[in-house]
């Protein structure tokens, strides 16, 4: 029976996934373009060479580190949408401190290392402020981070043009880039830095322990699930929803940092690529279970690098991916509720 | 209305909720279904109302057969259920949470919206509800009061009340039963179920007893109360009085206490509660017992006056302060306020354990659990999610979930809603803790439980608290009318 049950939900799974190519599929279609050609574009441009498997595994490390933290923030039963300004201060912070030791002789591990330390700080910061203002202003999350989210923008885009401008002209382009001694550093001929990989799969350890084996992990889950009981049971549900925003924001500013210091090297007006709002539709398309959020995280990180091919090769815009990895999440959602929906059903036919 | 259930079979799981029911109901009759907790009374129930499909079996109304698919569709027919937690919109105004009833019941008498006959109604039944007031600021009790109403306004026909009695006061009751009875004069149908024989005595012409999921008798009145126990138990129980465990140590002294609400002023509270005494809070629902407890276990603010423990003045503190202390407040609404659903009873172990630990001791955890849920005799495993039990269960796992020793526990309706021995075996383990010097403070809208349980009894009446009344010797026929605002000094 429950193997049976297992079949059908893998099932229900991939009818969504085939659901989400053809309404894709209909999207090409409109747009005069073959689907099949577009693809067959997509899967080769992320997997057919090492160097662009790698780069897939460059956009997968930004990506999990946000899904990191928005499992955390999700088992609170907080919606963190202020994640992409959490992630641009990382970034604003890792640069402010490369800037401010780029010229002092230290060593470059030491560099680096306060590049992520900043990065986590301001993470942590912007983060903080949204919890502060829910739990001290009554400010819905939502709202607050929305809010932040302009502010993080506004802030990036006035250092790019003014205090840390270009020489010369400022540019969209972001700041004037970090020398090579600073950048994390890659794997010889790809764009991969094997310690951004690394922290990735630790950060992916850590947030699973954290949630299954410790007594904080639970604390977090239960004032999520139903902060009136957590405070009969001594738990005070602001205190551990303003934790969940602090552990958000820690790999909020990594993700930043790791934007900054292993793939940029400098700051860039969109210094987050939207990975932030990427890991929310990763973190709900996997049920929040960070387990299942690596391989959903891979699989949209290569869409991503995938999509990159279809300028170049068919003159369609690449937010081709985008429209796939969206569908993908509302098919997914809808095939979801329809399988509860028909084994509710047989479960009462199956009594009779 | 004339109604035929015949051959009735439902199944949750492996749980034969309903076994081969078969009954008659006919017009004008007030049915008493009774049954200990978990005998498939709700289960029938909700079958009837719509709200759960059979699994086999048939439904005749007045001689038809239906297909029930939704509490609508049963509302359309003219079946009403009140149920034991409140069907409402917490967000919307009483007035808003009536007009969408309407709608939803298809029945078009009410276009244009028929608020005087609504007010009729209330006031034959004695309630007194605001219409621009908001349903989630209404108490249990006043929200099955708004349910009956709103019930009775669409004109139902059937009329459904599961364990109406909870939560409203001995003169409600009675205003509540001649309503009942005039309606049935009126040739309205109505099944009354409960555990409370001493109602079903009074009220109903006929009784059936569910045991297990399955209609094992039925009796027409007058009943024979012992008949009637020994049907649904399988046997005789009697409440045993325990003696009285209170010192003449002073646990907690409260000293000219005021606490405001939006809807309650308690005034100048004074009282004194002994180590290992317990209170019991009398009055009708929403007289201010809530406030009470809550302000006692600092979840509610005070606006001034004194809560001594021992040295301390605990006025101004957190409930987290006070949960260090020993002091505990248990809640009514178990599954909204007390337990986490989506999780195991484990977790809830785990969660109330006072030690102060980063890592989950999954082995230290799954021998507590074992542990508790044998001594306190939970029917469940460890990884059962805690809204899967029943409701007895869950006042069980509450329970057990309080640290042990605690000084002070403040239990709001601790048996609201569980059977004879289910609230015998909870107020057993209460009893226990009594001799372990912990104090009890609890309300109740059980005259017996009360008189039964407590060593002193405070009555409320719309935020007037009374001096402490000793419980011996106490006239219940006295105590009913301060309830209902009777025998009050000036």
């Amino acid at each position: 029976m429950s193997k049976n049950r297992a079949f059908i939900n893998f099932l229900f799974r991939i009818s969504g996934v085939i659901a989400a190519l053809l309404f894709t599929a209909l999207v090409l279609l409109i747009a005069k373009a073959n689907p099949w050609e577009a693809f067959s574009n997509i899967f080769l441009g992320a997997v057919s060479t090492p160097i662009k498997i790698a780069d897939s595994f460059v956009a997968w490390v930004p990506l999990i580190l946000a899904t990191c933290g928005l499992v955390i923030t999700f088992t609170t039963g907080l919606w963190n949408i202020g994640i992409e300004g959490q992630i641009s201060l990382g970034a604003i912070m890792t640069t402010w401190a490369l800037r401010l030791l780029q010229d002092s002789g230290l060593p470059p591990v030491v560099i680096i290392l306060a590049g992520f330390l900043a990065g986590i700080a301001g993470g942590i910061v912007w983060a903080l402020l949204a919890g502060m203002l829910k739990f001290y202003g009554g400010v819905s999350e939502i709202f607050a981070g929305l809010g932040l989210n302009f502010i993080a923008t506004a802030l990036t885009l006035w250092l790019i043009f003014g205090p840390w401008k270009r020489a010369g002209v400022a540019s969209m382009s972001g700041t004037e880039p970090f020398d090579m001694s600073i950048w994390l550093p890659t794997l010889t001929g790809y764009r991969l830095s094997i310690w951004s990989l690394i922290l990735a799969v630790v950060s992916v350890l850590i947030v699973y322990f954290i949630l299954k084996h410790t007594v904080v992990g639970l604390r977090l889950k239960a004032v999520g699930k139903n902060y009136k009981a957590a405070i009969q049971m001594g738990i005070s549900p602001s205190k551990y929803m303003l934790l969940s925003f602090v552990l958000c924001g820690v790999f909020a500013g990594l993700t930043g940092a790791v934007q900054v210091l292993g793939v940029y090297h400098r700051l860039i007006p969109s210094i987050s690529s939207g990975y932030g709002f990427l890991g929310l539709l990763v973190a709900m398309l996997v049920d929040y279970q960070i387990v299942w959020a690596v391989p959903m995280a891979l699989l949209f990180a290569a869409l991503n690098i995938g999509g990159i091919q279809l300028p170049i090769m068919m003159k369609i815009d690449s937010t081709l991916s985008g429209v796939m990895q969206s569908s993908l999440v509302l098919f997914f959602m809808l095939m979801d509720g329809v399988r509860k929906k028909i084994l509710k059903k047989e479960e009462e036919q199956s009594n009779e | 209305m004339h109604i035929q259930l015949k051959n009735i079979h439902k199944y949750f799981g492996s749980v034969h909720a309903n076994n081969d029911v078969s009954l008659t109901i006919e017009p004008g009759q007030i049915l008493g279904l009774l049954g200990e907790n978990g005998a498939g009374k709700s289960t029938l129930m909700k079958i009837l109302s719509g709200l759960i499909c059979k699994d086999s079996g048939e439904i005749l109304i007045n001689g038809e057969e239906q297909d029930l698919k939704s509490p609508a569709d049963a509302l359309r027919l003219g079946i009403g259920m009140l149920h034991q937690d409140p069907h409402d919109f917490p967000s919307m105004t009483i007035r808003e949470d009536l007009q969408i009833w309407d709608q939803r019941s298809g029945r078009a008498n009410h276009s244009a919206v028929d608020w005087q006959a609504l007010m009729k109604i209330q006031e034959d039944l004695g309630f007194n509800l605001d219409l621009d007031g908001s349903v989630g600021e209404l108490t249990v009790g006043e929200r099955q009061q708004l349910e009956l109403a709103r019930l009775l306004w669409l004109g139902v026909e059937l009329l459904i009340l599961d364990e109406p009695t909870t939560g409203i006061s001995a003169s409600q009751q009675e205003i509540l039963f001649s309503a009942l009875k005039k309606l049935a004069g009126q040739g309205k149908t109505i099944i009354f179920v409960s555990h409370k024989l001493e109602e079903v005595k009074e009220l109903c012409s006929r009784a059936v007893v569910l045991r297990k999921g399955c209609l094992i008798g039925e009796r027409e009145a007058p009943f024979d109360e012992n008949d009637l126990v020994k049907l649904m138990f399988g046997r005789q129980i009697t409440r045993t009085r325990t003696a009285h465990a209170g010192t003449r140590d002073v646990c907690l002294s409260v000293q000219k206490l005021n606490i405001e609400d939006f809807r309650i002023a308690i005034e100048n509270v004074n009282f004194d509660l002994y180590a290992g005494e317990v209170i019991g809070l009398a009055g009708m629902e929403g007289s201010g017992q809530r406030q009470f407890l809550q302000a006692l276990a600092g979840m509610k603010q005070p606006s001034s006056g004194h809560i001594l423990f021992g040295d301390e003045d605990l006025f101004g503190k957190n409930c987290y302060d006070y949960q260090k202390l020993g002091i505990f407040y248990v809640p009514s609404a178990r599954m909204e306020e007390g337990l986490v659903p989506g999780m195991t009873l484990e977790e809830h172990y785990i969660l109330s354990d006072c030690e102060k630990r980063v890592f989950i001791d999954s082995k230290k955890s799954h021998k507590v659990t074992e542990d508790r849920i044998q001594r306190f005799n939970i029917k469940g495993r460890a990884v059962t999610f805690s809204e899967e039990l029943s409701g007895g269960n869950q006042q069980r796992l509450l329970l057990s979930l309080l640290q042990d020793p605690a000084k002070v526990l403040l239990l709001e309706n601790p048996t609201r809603g569980l059977d004879i021995e289910s609230t015998n075996w909870i107020w057993s383990i209460l009893r226990e803790r009594c001799q372990a010097a912990t104090s009890i403070i609890f309300s109740s809208a059980d005259l017996d439980e009360l008189t039964f349980y407590a060593d002193r009894i405070l009555v409320f009446f719309s935020g007037r608290i009374s001096e402490p009344l000793d419980s011996a010797g106490l006239d219940e026929e006295r105590l009913g009318r301060m309830i209902g605002g009777k025998d009050w000094p000036k």
